[in-house]
């Protein structure tokens, strides 16, 4: 996977290697141990539902999305080309696979909670999960849909957030401290669990855990480490919107190779 | 009438982005006048406020990506007699911050400049969350607002520095491209009235942002095929320098209007409402239909939603054709 992130992101010049490394291994655990869905029929009425509202983390998204089979992994290699599938960022009329058009960040959770919703008035038990990020938790919208998604107990929902102590301008610490993130989410009515969001371990035990929680709304606040698996991007946020040169990406193909996750 | 000069368009000289003009002009202003500050949303190193905030730290707020309260908290800056500059894209600032652009800025008609970056189909590869095509729209709609649009680097310097002194709520989109040259230092540009660069009797092309080299290109291609055109830079949108268009108007009797936005809404709505009124002669508009567009480099772009100097000379022929 990590290794499709770089080369699709190697051949397009551009988009974010950072985020999309840090929530792949959550991704990839998610599709392949937790929903229920059907790539061959994207539009299931009663499929999992997946928004990824921390859209500009999309190569990671399609990477998963080619593997199980949505589309053919070649298409990867389109990536944000004019006419292409797969966009710089996330859009649903385009991509089989794809739940919500996302990249304006904070707005994924308040989708996430109308699809919720929608399988409670439906009496249909699909299951609904939304990935955000920890920037994307300053917006205030993030925190209404907190609110609301507690106040109306939405318990066929699951957030994920993936805390890589890293935004755009700079460690998240420095521009908005959102510490302690947990309480915060607790105080607000969710049932919170960390983890450490590159063990494969952690990741199963807590996605099970919010399949089994009632009456209130989940969250897994995952620390992650931005820019995963590639020794110079790794917490290095230069690499937050800047893709790989080609020298670049040979070296961190090299270092992936040597590497198993 | 001349008050402006075109540099030798015909060879593409390019200069730096209007965001990069921001960046630099705006600690050239914070040295000058000690009431400016600057709010970013977590994209200080994109709109270029950044080189702000390492001048002067304690005048500039990164608020994290929060454009609504960076809005409200820079209005209330204004309030208390600051000068208050706020960046974010284009699209996320103006349409995650209209409400508090509505009643916190422009009702009370605060001193705060929204000067935003990646406006427009440039932004090329990113795609439509970060493609602003609508901010025209809304900002011209909200009264007490100047909307201006630099074509390059050197207007965009100028046309913020008169924003800075201008009391009241300015809009500005700067683009995240390096820009084609239109201006030559010493060129004196008003905000609020348009300048010509070409002069022609045959039709008048009205343009504004990287459309202003597209329509200069133009001219030269309907010179070839012997129609002379009237070139101008309409930098400020609103309030739209309605004198200009009446004499364009009347001199040329056919008008194109040439944005990087949607087709509602924009330079072609405020230029053919106030044509209409005025002197109406046909208008033709190169502009983004109605649609979004789409992830792809900024030049493939241009040509597949219609934004290339072809597309202006094809819209002023049909215009000429409409006499
Ligand atoms: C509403 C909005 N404002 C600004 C941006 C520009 N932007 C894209 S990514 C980003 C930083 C995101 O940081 P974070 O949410 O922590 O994501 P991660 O570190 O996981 O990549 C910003 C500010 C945006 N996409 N949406």
């Amino acid at each position: 996977m990590r290794k499709d992130i770089i080369r699709m992101l190697a051949k397009s010049k551009s988009g974010h290697p950072g985020g999309s490394l840090s929530i792949i291994d959550i991704l990839t655990v998610l599709y392949y141990e937790f929903l229920r869905h059907d790539p061959k029929r994207p539009h299931w009425e009663d499929r999992d539902r997946v928004i990824l509202s921390k859209g500009h983390a999309a190569p990671a998204l399609y990477a998963v999305l080619a593997h199980t089979g949505y589309f053919p992994r070649e298409t990867l290699l389109t990536l944000r080309t004019l006419g292409s599938i797969l966009q710089g960022h996330p859009d649903q009329k385009r991509t089989p696979g794809i739940e919500a058009s996302t990249g304006s960040l904070g707005q994924g959770l308040s989708i996430a909670i109308g699809c919720a919703l929608a399988a409670q008035v439906s009496k249909k038990d699909f299951y609904t999960y939304v990935i955000l990020s920890d920037g994307e938790c300053n917006e205030g919208q993030t925190w209404e849909a907190v609110m609301s998604a507690a106040f109306r107990k939405v318990d066929n929902l699951t957030a994920i957030v993936d805390l890589n102590a890293h935004q755009l301008d700079g460690s998240t610490k420095e521009i908005l401290n959102m510490d302690p993130v947990p309480d915060k989410w607790k105080s607000f009515g969710w049932a919170a669990q960390e983890i450490d969001g590159h063990d494969y371990r952690q990741i199963i035990d807590a996605l099970s855990w919010a399949r089994s929680v009632h009456g209130k709304p989940t969250v897994i606040l995952a620390r992650t480490v931005k820019g995963k698996g590639i020794s110079f991007m790794e917490n290095n946020n230069h690499y937050h919107g800047v893709a790989p040169t080609p020298d670049e990406a040979e070296k961190a193909l090299a270092e992936l190779e040597a590497k198993t996750f | 009438m001349k008050d402006a000069a075109m540099v030798n368009v015909r060879e593409k000289k390019l200069g730096q982005a209007t965001r990069d003009a921001y960046g630099d002009v705006l600690v050239e202003l914070g040295r000058e006048n000690p009431d400016i500050v600057v709010l970013d949303a977590d994209l200080s190193k994109s709109t270029k406020t950044a080189a702000f905030g390492k001048a002067f730290p304690d005048r500039f707020f990164n608020c994290g990506i929060q454009e609504a309260n960076m809005v409200g908290i820079a209005a209330g800056l204004s309030y208390c007699g600051k000068i208050s500059f706020v960046s974010s894209f284009a699209c996320f600032l103006t349409c995650k911050g209209y409400d508090q652009l509505r009643m916190s800025v422009a009702f009370p008609s605060a001193n705060v400049k929204v000067v935003t970056s990646h406006g427009g189909i440039s932004v090329g590869e990113d795609g439509v969350s970060q493609q602003s095509i609508e901010d025209f729209a809304l900002m011209t709609a909200l009264p007490n607002f100047y909307v201006i649009v630099p074509a390059d680097g050197f207007s965009a310097k100028a046309l913020i520095r008169q924003a800075a002194c201008h009391k009241g709520p300015v809009y500005v989109r700067c683009g995240r491209p390096k820009t084609p040259v239109i201006y030559d230092n010493g060129v004196r540009l008003q905000m609020g009235k348009g300048s010509i660069l070409e002069e022609g009797k045959d039709v008048g092309i009205i343009a504004c942002g990287l459309l202003v080299y597209e329509a200069l290109q133009a001219a030269q291609i309907l010179l070839v095929k012997g129609i002379r055109a009237s070139v101008v830079d309409m930098h400020t949108i609103k309030p739209l320098d309605t004198d200009l268009i009446e004499n364009l108007a009347r001199k040329t009797g056919a008008l194109v209007t040439c944005e990087e936005h949607s087709m509602y809404g924009g330079l072609s709505a405020t230029v053919s409402q106030a044509a209409a009124r005025i002197h109406p002669v046909p208008i033709e508009t190169v502009a983004i239909k109605d649609t979004f567009a789409e992830s792809g480099a900024p030049e493939e772009l241009f040509e597949h939603y219609g934004l290339t100097a072809k597309h202006i000379v094809e819209a002023a022929l049909k215009a000429v054709q409409r006499k």
